[in-house]
Formats: structure tokens, C-alpha cells, sequence
């Protein structure tokens, strides 16, 4: 009866059932588990929409019972500029990890820089978005809308965020050249989930922007 | 190419096993996991029991006053919370980690430090949760904290919160653990292991960690709606603000259901374990065995709202829900007659294990008929929130899930601690609970139709509950009586010498391999599959048993280190939830401390050599 | 571009190019203007003629264009189209379950909302 001895590696591959290393296994089945955790937002959000009590609302004018004026709350333009953004930032992501797998420290530090440079900006456009929603009225406590969307955008926005400083660690780390094409699995981690943050933006952005 | 390894004689420790506290506080090694898990959780079970006997005293008569409503409420709330969170799910997580590498043929799980760090976690979370007692605060609403009774309005004490706070953190043990189980199932396996090759248990727990990931996301959400309501002023579950508690009702509920499959499917495949070895025959159906697993788990998300028949979804839900409700009791069946199909015709050896598998069978379908008596909406009117759905209920969890679970414990005891329990113990163990739990739990199917109420703290003389409640009472204080029995019988065998053999059943899976208890790598070396019941398989080709598998150096099988940043990473876990609890006292400064420890157990893990 | 170093032990087929990626962003950023457009038009300040024609179509063609994004993210840059089809399966699984909560809780609740709840 033939044995075959594995033993535990020092951080590389080892042989696997699949073939496939633990690690992006694992990261896919972390993402498979966060799908329900956005579901569950998502249909927390479209359950509440058009329920509030009273204003202000996303995409209609509201007047107060005591005859203050609110206009419809959202603001496109900034929401789609971030929206591209973050699209763009999937691409750049994915090329500094082109150039981790190749070798090419200039290509992976550059491109990541860009990726952290999006994913910033999408921040810096939610803490924005938020700080003058509530200058406007809008908080929390004001409403159905108020809560679901400070809720929905601002958990979607701390994922972005830790994103972000998980990217910032490995471009660090591979400014010092310590992610080597072998290491490159490290940064593809990194970019699945990046990935992921930027595909629950693609459903939440219409759902809660676009469609009325 | 085999690495060479040379027997010599038994030393008393396996090599590389260290003794002390700090050994287990840094433990990485599945095995020593899977003891503390099953440790921490038989002490929060006895816990949770002796909540229930209290319970039952209160109970033994009408109008009583032994306990007062609010601590009656406190200790139902808590005794279900402890019982389903801190008892079944950490004692079936013992199992997973002990005898899922051993069963594949591997030497740890994918992340060890991963796994460390889900004890901890659920450890922080266990004693959270009951330390409200110390303060007389304990939870108090229900293990299924319905809305709005959970709001500040109606609930502005800190007990809701305990609550909360606890299971969310219970919640990332369970993820965690999940997403380091299906890795390992999945990555780890033996060469040869094909997925319809693993053994039974390993197939359920498997279909148990997917029912995990896609579960547990659900009712983070709902726990954080209900943060934010309590600690933010949200209004999502507040009526006055526009909310809805019955949206709380199926968020809980889409989570609720996966979870009572995830309660007993770890114990389906334990029986599934248990009968062949003591039928001395291959399990009947494997492959129906698997399927009907799958499709149970499939279904399990399209039939929650069978738990809010009484709420008035109108007839199409309701319809809708009572046919798929019925439907999964399909698979079900077939798995009861596949295990029936194995003892047909088997030799059968009535050992203590059996008896409690035996048992299980015998119990879950009790169970399941009164389960699908509620997947009827009219007829559940009735016995909605009634004793004969508590009946119901403990019938598949202690009737299948402890009794599965106590089936597993007397079966891999050897394997786990090196040493045998007493077969006469066991089967007293067995005899009393069979009897003090039917003699608690039969009667409730009576008082219920007969329209006791749940969840109530007393009811009044004169409505013909008294007989049963009492005679139910007394079948409690036997289920202790046989409790202590088992204590008994660990202790007994505690004092042994660890000499029990590798192989003490004949066993089909290849945990029986190696030696009693196993050594830090496990397998000395990886051994090749070539078909199901691969102990049996090798057996076969031999034309006889194994030879006890002698103790080994263990020389040039390089296993991880120990590590600490896993507890430093869990006491960060707790930290911040409890600074989000405590934001109007220590303010965002705690919530920034809180997740820098958090943050740096993170870090100085991501960056410790893996070993 | 170059070829694609894999560090897997299973070899995978013929890695996308940059060039590819490139497109694969044009192409987002095309549909997410579409998106935007047809927002613009059909409620926006660039309410034409043909707003109330579209309507009724608005949600279905926007669910479509965010699902094609959301399929050319997952298949191109998260390389679910030359990775193992285990990776798609454990994304798109939880994805129909996700589905179905999302409108099952919506059924459900509008339900409630219209004929059980009192005001």
C-alpha cells in the first residue's frame, strides 16, 4: 500500500484535493457568505423604500409640516463620478496584479497606487455625501430612508475602507519589493474582495440612486 | 516518496505535545480545539440544564411563586439562547474539529490559527452573554428576540443588548469557523478521497458549514438593525417611525430555519457513523444519504416562514410555505429509512453508542411527525405558541441533536481521550435519559393541545395541566439524575490509564487508524484511498485487522506553531461591540481603542510566520 | 500583453492581456453611463418625450445593464472565465439564495403592508 507523505509547507503552495490553493478558497467562500450579508441590507433597503413617514426623500421634493422646503436629497453627478471611480479601480487593481504575477515591481506599485487612489476618493465622496445629507436634514433617526441608506451605503462604505487599508499594507509591502511573483497570491486575495466591494456597489448604486 | 519514520517505544507524552496552561492558550492543534470547544461546552449545557430545572420547578405546580415572571422570562430566554448557541452548536464544532482532519487524512485544518481563533471568540461571546446574570440583567425577550419588544420602549434595560451584543459575536465564530471547515473539506482530503469516498459525518458537516456561511449573514443584519434602533434611534422595527417588526420575523426566521438543520445535521451524520460500525455493514444508500443532505440544506431557506403561520401572511404564503414545509420532510425520510436499511440484516452490537443512536432514530421521528403536523397553517393555529411545539421542538433537539451528539461522545471517547468509558455506566446513562426525557417532554404534546400556552411563568389551577406538568417536572430531575451518571462515567475513566486501543470498535474510517489518543501530526504517514469506508477497504485487502499503529517520532513532519494573536484578535472582537454598547460611557475613543487591539491581533497574525 | 505567471500548481488556459482588461473597462464605463442616461431621460432633468414610453420598461433594463457589469467584473477581473468552475459555484450559488430573499422578503412584505397592516 503506497503512502505518500505531505508535510506542511513554510507559507507556499502544497499539493491540494483540488488543486487550488486554500487561501483564494477561502476568500471566494468569504465572499459567497458576504453575498447574503449585502442581500440582507439590500432587501432591508428596498422593503423600507417609499415607507417613510416623513421627508426628506431621495428623489421628491418635500415640504415639512411646518413649512420647511427640502429638495429631492440624492445628487447624481458626485455618486456617479465615485461610481466610475470604483469601476476603474477594479481595472487598476487587476493590472497591478498583472504586474505582481510578472514581475514588474513599477506596474504593481504604480497601478496599486491608483486603485488606493479611487478607493480613497470613493470614501472621501461618501464621508462628503453624508456629512451633507445630514447638514441637510437627513439623518438616522429622520427616517425610513434615512436610516436604510446611512445603513446600507455606510456598511457598503466601511467594507470599501477596509479595503483600502488592506491595499495601503500590501503597497507598502511591495514598495520594499516583498511581494515577489510567488507572494503574488497575497495581493489576489486583496483584489477579490476588492472586486467584490465594487459588485455590491454595482447593484446598490441604481437600486438606491437610479431607481425611484 | 514516503518519509521514513522509525517506531520506538510509547512515550508518555506524544512528541511535541506540551502540558500547561499556555500551551492551551496558544493551542493551534485541531484536536486540543475540539477539546476545549466540547469542554466549555458540556459546563455551559449543564448551565443551560439546570436554567431548565428551574424552569421545570416552577412549572411543577400552578400559580407557583418560586420564580418570579421576569426571572421566569430571563431564564426561558436564556436557556434556549444557551442551549442552541453555547451547547449543541460548540459540541457538534468538537466533533468537526477532532474528527474532520482524522477522517480525510489530514494533519490539521487549512487554518489553524483560524480555528483558534473561533474558540476564543465563542468563548468571549459565552461568558458575555452570561455575565448579564451577575449584574441581573440577563436577556430576557426570547432566544428570538421578537420585534418590538426588543426596543428601547419596551426593553430599555441592558438585557436586550447582552443579547444582542452576544450573538453577533457568536455569529463570527460560526462564520469563521465555517469558511476554515469548507476549506478543509474541500483542500485537504487524502489522495484518493474523492468527495463520494468521505465518510458520512464529514458529507454532513460539510452541507452544515454552507448552511453557516449563508445563514449567519442574515441575522448579523438583523442584530445590526436592531443595534442601530437600540443605540442610534433607528425606527426600522419601531412602528411609530414607519418600521415593521414582522420584518424582524423573517429576517430571524430566514436565518432560524438553516439553523435547526444546522443543529441536527452534524448528528445525522454522527448516526450515520455509529450504525454501520455497530451493524458491521456499509451505511444503506450512500448516495441518497448525500442528496437528501443537499436538498434538506437547499430547501432549508424556502421554508421560514412556517415559524409566523399565526402572523397572517394571507393564504398564497401561506400555502406556499406549508408545501415546501411538507416537502422537506421527504428527504428526511429517506435518510430514516436508509438507516433502518443499514441495521437490517446486520450484526448488530449493542454497545452503549448504539443504544444512543438507537434512541435518536426512535426519537427524531417523534419529532418530525409532530413537526410536520405544523407545517399545516390551520392546524398550527392551534398549537402555535403552545407546549406541543415545544414538545415538538425538544423531540429533534435533545430526542436527535443530544442524543446524537451523546451517541458521538461514547463512540470516539477513545479516540479522543485514550481511554474507554464504562459500558454499564453508558447504558444506565442511556435507560434514565431515554425515560426522563420521554417523561418530560410527552406530555407536554397533551397540556399543549389542551391549550397551555409557552413562555408563560405560571397557569391557573383548574385547567387540567397540573398532573402532566408535575409528572414532566420529575422526568427533568431524572434527565439530571442521568447527566450526573455520565459525569460519573468520565470521571471513572479520567482516572484510567490512556491505553485504550487504536482500532476499539472496528471501526470503517480512518480516525481508527492511528493511535488513541492521536499524536500532533496525526498520521505518521498520509494514507492513500481507495474506496468509502476506507478502514474497512484496507482491512479487506489485509484479509484481517490492522496491527495497533505504533507511536512515532514524528521527526521531519513540520506541524504550525503555537500563537497567542488569535486570543488577541478575539478579546479585539468583543472589545469593539462592547464599545459600541457602552459608546454614551466611554465614546468613539473606546470604539477606536477597541478596534486598534482588534486591528493589531489582525496585523501581527497576518505577519507571524506561519511555521 | 505578456504571459501570465501563475504561482497555482494547476496550469490555467491563456491569461487575459491588459489590452483586454482595458476594454473590459471601456465597456463598464459605457454601461454605467447608459445607466445614467437613461435615468437622465426617463426621470431626470432630460425628461424627453419618450420618458413615459420607457417607464415601465425603466427597472428591467437597469437591472440588465448592472447585471452585464456585474458578469464582466466577475468574469474578467475576477478571472471566473479561466479560473477552476468551483470558484463560480461557490459565488453564484449563494447569489440564488440571495435572489430569492430579496424577493421573497419584497412579496412578502408588500403584502403585509397592503392588506394586513392596520394604517
Amino acid at each position: 500500500m503506497a503512502a505518500v507523505a505531505h508535510e506542511v509547507p513554510h507559507g507556499l503552495e502544497h499539493a491540494t484535493a483540488t488543486g487550488l490553493d486554500n487561501r483564494k478558497l477561502a476568500i471566494w467562500t468569504f465572499i459567497g457568505s458576504e453575498c447574503l450579508f449585502f442581500a440582507a441590507l439590500i432587501s432591508n433597503y428596498l422593503v423600507n423604500k417609499g415607507r417613510s413617514l416623513v421627508g426628506p426623500f431621495p428623489h421628491e421634493p418635500w415640504t415639512s409640516p411646518s413649512g420647511e422646503h427640502f429638495k429631492p436629497i440624492l445628487e447624481i453627478p458626485l455618486v456617479t463620478l465615485g461610481t466610475a471611480l470604483l469601476l476603474f479601480s477594479s481595472l487598476f487593481v487587476v493590472l497591478a496584479l498583472s504586474g505582481a504575477q510578472r514581475g514588474s515591481r513599477k506596474a504593481l506599485v504604480g497601478w496599486l497606487a491608483a486603485t488606493i487612489a479611487c478607493g480613497v476618493f470613493f470614501v472621501g465622496m461618501q464621508v462628503y455625501e453624508f456629512t451633507h445629507f445630514v447638514r441637510e436634514g437627513l439623518t438616522l433617526k429622520t427616517n425610513l430612508f434615512g436610516a436604510s441608506f446611512f445603513v446600507l451605503t455606510g456598511f457598503h462604505g466601511t467594507h470599501v475602507t477596509i479595503g483600502v487599508i488592506w491595499l495601503v499594507t500590501l503597497w507598502i509591502l511591495a514598495a520594499r519589493g516583498k511581494i515577489p511573483p510567488s507572494k503574488s497570491l497575497n495581493l489576489e486575495m486583496a483584489a477579490l474582495y476588492w472586486h467584490f466591494v465594487d459588485v455590491v456597489w454595482i447593484v446598490i448604486f441604481p437600486v438606491v440612486y437610479l431607481i425611484k | 516518496m514516503a518519509t521514513r519514520v522509525q517506531p520506538q517505544a510509547p512515550p508518555p507524552v506524544s512528541h511535541g505535545e506540551k502540558t500547561g496552561l499556555w500551551s492551551w492558550i496558544t493551542t493551534v492543534d485541531h484536536k486540543r480545539i475540539g477539546i476545549l470547544y466540547g469542554t466549555t461546552a458540556f459546563i455551559f449545557f449543564l448551565l443551560g440544564g439546570i436554567e431548565a430545572l428551574l424552569i421545570r420547578i416552577q412549572l411543577g405546580s400552578p400559580e407557583n411563586t418560586f420564580l418570579s415572571p421576569e426571572r421566569y422570562n430571563e431564564l426561558f430566554t436564556m436557556h434556549g439562547t444557551t442551549m442552541i448557541f453555547l451547547a449543541i452548536m460548540p459540541l457538534s464544532a468538537m466533533f468537526f474539529n477532532f474528527m474532520i482532519p482524522l477522517q480525510i487524512g489530514a494533519r490539521d485544518v487549512a487554518f489553524p490559527r483560524l480555528n483558534a481563533f473561533s474558540y476564543w471568540v465563542f468563548l468571549a461571546g459565552g461568558l458575555f452573554l452570561n455575565s448579564s446574570w451577575l449584574f441581573g440583567l440577563a436577556p430576557d425577550t426570547g432566544w428570538f428576540g421578537y420585534a418590538n419588544l426588543t426596543s428601547t420602549q419596551y426593553s430599555p434595560g441592558l438585557n436586550v443588548d447582552f443579547w444582542m451584543i452576544g450573538l453577533q459575536v457568536l455569529g463570527i465564530a460560526s462564520l469563521a469557523a465555517a469558511v476554515n471547515f469548507f476549506v478543509t473539506i474541500v483542500n485537504l482530503r487524502a489522495p484518493g478521497m474523492k468527495l463520494m469516498r468521505m465518510p458520512m459525518f464529514v458529507w454532513m458537516s460539510f452541507i452544515t458549514q454552507v448552511l453557516l456561511l449563508l445563514a449567519f449573514p442574515v441575522i448579523t443584519v438583523a442584530l445590526f438593525l436592531l443595534m442601530f434602533d437600540r443605540f442610534f434611534g433607528t425606527h426600522f422595527f419601531v412602528p411609530s417611525g414607519g418600521g415593521d417588526p414582522i420584518l424582524w420575523q423573517h429576517l430571524f426566521w430566514i436565518f432560524g430555519h438553516p439553523e435547526v438543520y444546522i443543529l441536527i445535521l452534524p448528528a445525522f451524520g454522527i448516526i450515520s457513523e455509529v450504525l454501520p460500525v455497530f451493524s458491521r455493514k456499509p451505511l444503506f444508500g450512500y448516495a441518497a444519504m448525500v442528496f437528501s443532505g443537499v436538498f434538506i440544506a437547499f430547501l432549508g431557506f424556502g421554508v421560514w416562514a412556517h415559524h409566523m403561520f399565526a402572523t397572517g401572511m394571507g393564504p398564497i404564503a401561506d400555502a406556499f410555505f406549508a408545501l415546501s414545509t411538507m416537502l422537506i420532510a421527504i428527504p428526511t425520510g429517506v435518510k430514516i429509512f436508509n438507516w433502518m436499511g443499514t441495521m437490517w440484516g446486520g450484526s448488530l452490537q449493542f454497545r452503549t453508542p448504539m443504544y444512543f443512536a438507537i434512541g435518536f432514530i426512535a426519537m427524531f421521528i417523534m419529532g418530525g411527525l409532530s413537526g410536520v403536523m405544523h407545517a399545516s397553517p390551520p392546524a398550527d393555529l392551534q398549537q402555535t405558541d403552545t407546549y406541543f411545539v415545544v414538545a415538538h421542538f425538544h423531540y429533534v433537539l435533545f430526542g436527535g441533536s443530544i442524543f446524537g451528539i451523546t451517541a458521538g461522545a461514547y463512540y470516539w471517547w477513545p479516540k479522543m481521550f485514550g481511554r474507554m468509558l464504562n459500558e454499564s455506566l453508558g447504558k444506565l446513562h442511556f435507560w434514565l435519559m431515554l425515560i426522563g426525557f420521554n417523561l418530560t417532554f410527552f406530555p407536554m404534546h397533551f397540556v399543549g393541545l389542551n391549550g397551555m400556552p409557552r413562555r408563560t411563568y405560571t397557569y391557573p389551577k383548574g385547567l387540567g395541566f397540573e398532573t402532566l406538568n408535575q409528572i414532566e417536572t420529575a422526568g427533568s430531575f431524572l434527565l439530571a439524575v442521568a447527566f450526573l451518571v455520565f459525569l460519573v462515567n468520565v470521571f471513572q475513566a479520567w482516572r484510567k490509564p490512556r491505553n485504550a486501543p487504536a482500532d476499539p470498535w472496528n471501526g470503517a474510517t480512518l480516525e481508527w487508524s492511528i493511535p488513541s489518543p492521536p499524536q500532533e501530526f496525526n498520521f505518521a504517514e498520509i494514507p492513500v484511498v481507495h474506496g468509502r469506508d476506507a478502514l474497512w477497504d484496507m482491512k479487506r485487502e489485509r484479509r484481517g485487522p490492522l496491527p495497533e499503529p505504533a507511536r512515532v517520532s514524528g521527526r521531519g513532519i513540520h506541524m504550525p506553531n503555537p500563537s497567542y494573536w488569535p486570543v488577541v484578535a478575539a478579546i479585539g472582537v468583543l472589545s469593539v461591540l462592547l464599545s459600541l454598547m457602552f459608546l454614551s460611557h466611554f465614546g468613539p475613543l473606546g470604539v477606536v481603542v477597541a478596534a486598534g487591539v482588534l486591528f493589531l491581533g489582525v496585523f501581527k497574525w497576518a505577519f507571524e510566520p506561519a511555521g | 500583453m505578456d504571459a501570465h505567471v501563475t504561482t497555482a500548481p494547476r496550469h490555467e488556459h491563456a491569461h487575459p492581456t491588459a489590452m483586454l482588461y482595458a476594454k473590459v473597462g471601456l465597456v463598464l464605463f459605457v454601461l454605467t453611463a447608459l445607466e445614467v442616461g437613461l435615468y437622465e431621460i426617463t426621470y431626470g432633468e432630460h425628461v424627453g418625450s419618450m420618458a413615459s414610453a420607457i417607464k415601465p420598461f425603466f427597472v428591467p433594463m437597469l437591472l440588465l445593464l448592472s447585471a452585464a457589469k456585474f458578469a464582466l467584473v466577475g468574469m474578467f477581473y475576477m478571472h471566473l472565465k479561466q479560473d477552476s468552475k468551483l470558484f463560480t459555484g461557490i459565488f453564484v450559488f449563494p447569489l440564488i439564495i440571495a435572489t430569492i430573499i430579496i424577493v421573497s422578503l419584497m412579496v412578502l412584505m408588500a403584502y403585509h403592508m397592503a392588506f394586513a397592516r392596520s394604517g
